[in-house]
């Protein structure tokens, strides 16, 4: 039977479309992300109490931005009233000509991209702990619930509760400004922006902690922030290397679990089931990532070794020495023990598993390698390759010993049992 | 969560005139935007088209246009979105675009897609 959508199903797909674009119009106006995002609760609130009964109406975006409007106004009249009590916060109503009603609409209707923009480099601003930046990016960003965000990090809602709204006084506290950076800063906030979203990818490309070894829906979400960073700032090379990068682990994330749940790991996976929708659109991004003159940043290098195994139809037809190639410049550009790990196991698929052993004992002792699962994993994978069996059973049972993720624990130990 | 709209209609040679493509274009633009449209696609005339059918274990191909056919696949578009509603909002956009500039009836299929998500039975 045909029946008109439910209306709390409407208004939950409203608010994750348009909520985004309403508190970034909103934070434009009144100056505060924290009180931006009150206002726009209001209105949300004000739909799930009008549209059950009222009916959902034409255009529920544009209801809820009218909504909003009229909220701010009130809340800048009542603001104005108060200037002499709160002068810092009345301080902009000065500076302004016109009604708040014309100032609204300027700022909202206009420059919906430059908002958003601002409001992707305020939660992700270095005054926040990275915590509180994901926690902020995720539900101002990406329209999650509180829930969903505790759900998705597997920690308690009210920790979660909590961390945003720190987050959000502590940006008031900071006076920090609802803009884009520009000049010499714009580089060090990209970059703390680009980190977030990657990082949110990572938790959900490889949890570090659970029972699950990927969450998919945190590597959809971060797709998507990427997707319209990409769309917002179309000029960063850095940002295309990353979407790249993201659409092309995405491609494989459904071949790398089992259908028990097991992880399968890249050269095992099977190819026919990695999501070529994704892989051309990877591809696609990559060709946007290189800055003027063909050079990748840090994000593009990684995304172009990942494209290389994307292009591969069989494991064997890796192109391991341009993989070799790519670490070597991602390791000159960002210098680390990790890239040096990845970069032996590239050495060891292009120059034999002997080349990639000298180079993972040369960082074997490295501090920032002490307690990283992939050290022992990856150099028992070169030992077990050379015949030295009994070694590489150690090394498996030290790695699995070391990951806190259940699934890879089990393939760790079944490695160590194998041999 | 990906979804594939199938946007289908009867097969017609009215085309969609300048403003209704402007008011999709500004849709899918839009959609883009909140990193949710990952592709799409229009289909040509059925009459360059063929069926190819297995039945009873024999294998037939008719050629278009499939003048039979009440309503045809046009085109489609895929979604990625947090939830089906989500899906289903877009598409009630890009239907309403169509009010007051397309006379035939618009019919579209919300589908999820698969994925090869192991846990979606695939």
């Amino acid at each position: 039977m045909a029946t008109p959508p439910k209306a709390a199903e409407v208004i939950d797909a409203v608010w994750r479309i348009e909520s985004a674009r309403l508190i970034a119009g909103l934070a434009r106006l009144v100056g505060d992300v924290g009180l931006a995002e009150d206002l726009a609760q209001d209105a949300l609130v004000a739909a799930l109490e009008q549209w059950p009964a009222a009916g959902t109406p034409d255009n529920p975006g544009a209801w809820l931005m009218a909504t909003a409007k009229h909220r701010a106004i009130d809340h800048l009249r009542r603001r104005k009233m108060q200037d002499t009590k709160h002068e810092h916060l009345g301080r902009e109503m000065d500076e302004r000509q016109g009604s708040p009603e014309e100032n609204l609409a300027d700022d909202l209707d206009d420059e919906v991209g430059d908002n958003l923009l601002s409001l992707i480099f305020t939660a992700c601003h270095p005054v926040l702990t990275t915590d509180a930046r994901v926690a902020l990016t995720l539900r101002l960003l990406g329209g999650l619930t509180t829930d969903e965000i505790a759900r998705a990090f597997l920690v308690p809602k009210s920790t979660i509760q909590q961390r945003i709204v720190r987050a959000k006084r502590t940006l008031a506290a900071a006076r920090v400004p609802f803009e884009v950076p520009r000049g010499p800063e714009l580089a060090a906030r990209l970059e703390s922006v680009l980190e977030v979203i990657y990082l949110v990818f990572n938790e959900g490309y490889s949890a570090t902690a659970g029972v699950d070894w990927v969450r998919p829906a945190l590597c959809e979400d971060a797709l998507r922030l990427g997707r319209i960073l990409a769309e917002l700032a179309p000029n960063q090379p850095e940002v295309h290397g990353l979407v790249a990068l993201m659409e092309l682990q995405a491609s494989r994330i459904h071949a790398r679990v089992s259908p028990t749940g097991e992880p399968i790991l890249l050269l095992d996976q099977d190819r026919g089931r990695w999501d070529h929708l994704l892989i051309g659109r990877g591809l696609a991004a990559l060709t946007r990532a290189e800055a003027p003159g063909g050079a990748y940043g840090p994000y593009g290098l990684q995304a172009a070794i990942a494209a290389c195994h994307a292009r591969a139809r069989t494991a064997e037809e890796t192109d391991w020495t341009r993989i070799v190639a790519l670490y070597d410049a991602l390791a000159q550009l960002l210098p680390s023990p990790v890239v040096e790990l990845n970069r032996a196991v590239a050495l060891g698929m292009a120059f034999g598993p002997a080349a990639g052993l000298e180079l993972v004992d040369s960082i074997r002792d490295d501090p920032a390698l002490a307690g990283y699962h992939l050290l022992p994993s990856v150099r028992g994978d070169l030992l077990a390759k050379l015949g030295r069996f009994g070694e590489a059973r150690a090394e498996f049972a030290r790695a699995a010993a070391m990951t806190q993720n259940a699934r890879e624990r089990a393939l760790l130990q079944r490695k160590a049992e194998a041999l | 969560m990906k979804f594939m709209t199938l946007v289908k209609t009867s097969e017609t040679d009215v085309q969609p005139s300048p403003e209704l493509i402007d008011r999709i274009n500004k849709l899918a633009e839009d959609a883009v935007k909140q990193g949710t449209f990952v592709g799409m696609g229009g289909l040509g005339p059925t009459a360059t088209g063929a069926r190819a059918r297995l039945s009873k274990g024999k294998i037939t191909v008719t050629d278009g246009p499939f003048t039979e056919a009440k309503e045809i696949i046009g085109g489609y578009a895929i979604f990625d979105v947090k939830s089906k509603p989500e899906a289903l909002e877009w598409t009630r956009r890009f239907l309403e675009a169509h009010i007051g500039l397309w006379e035939q009836d618009l019919e579209v299929e919300v589908r999820q897609m698969m994925d090869g998500d192991p846990s979606q039975g695939c």
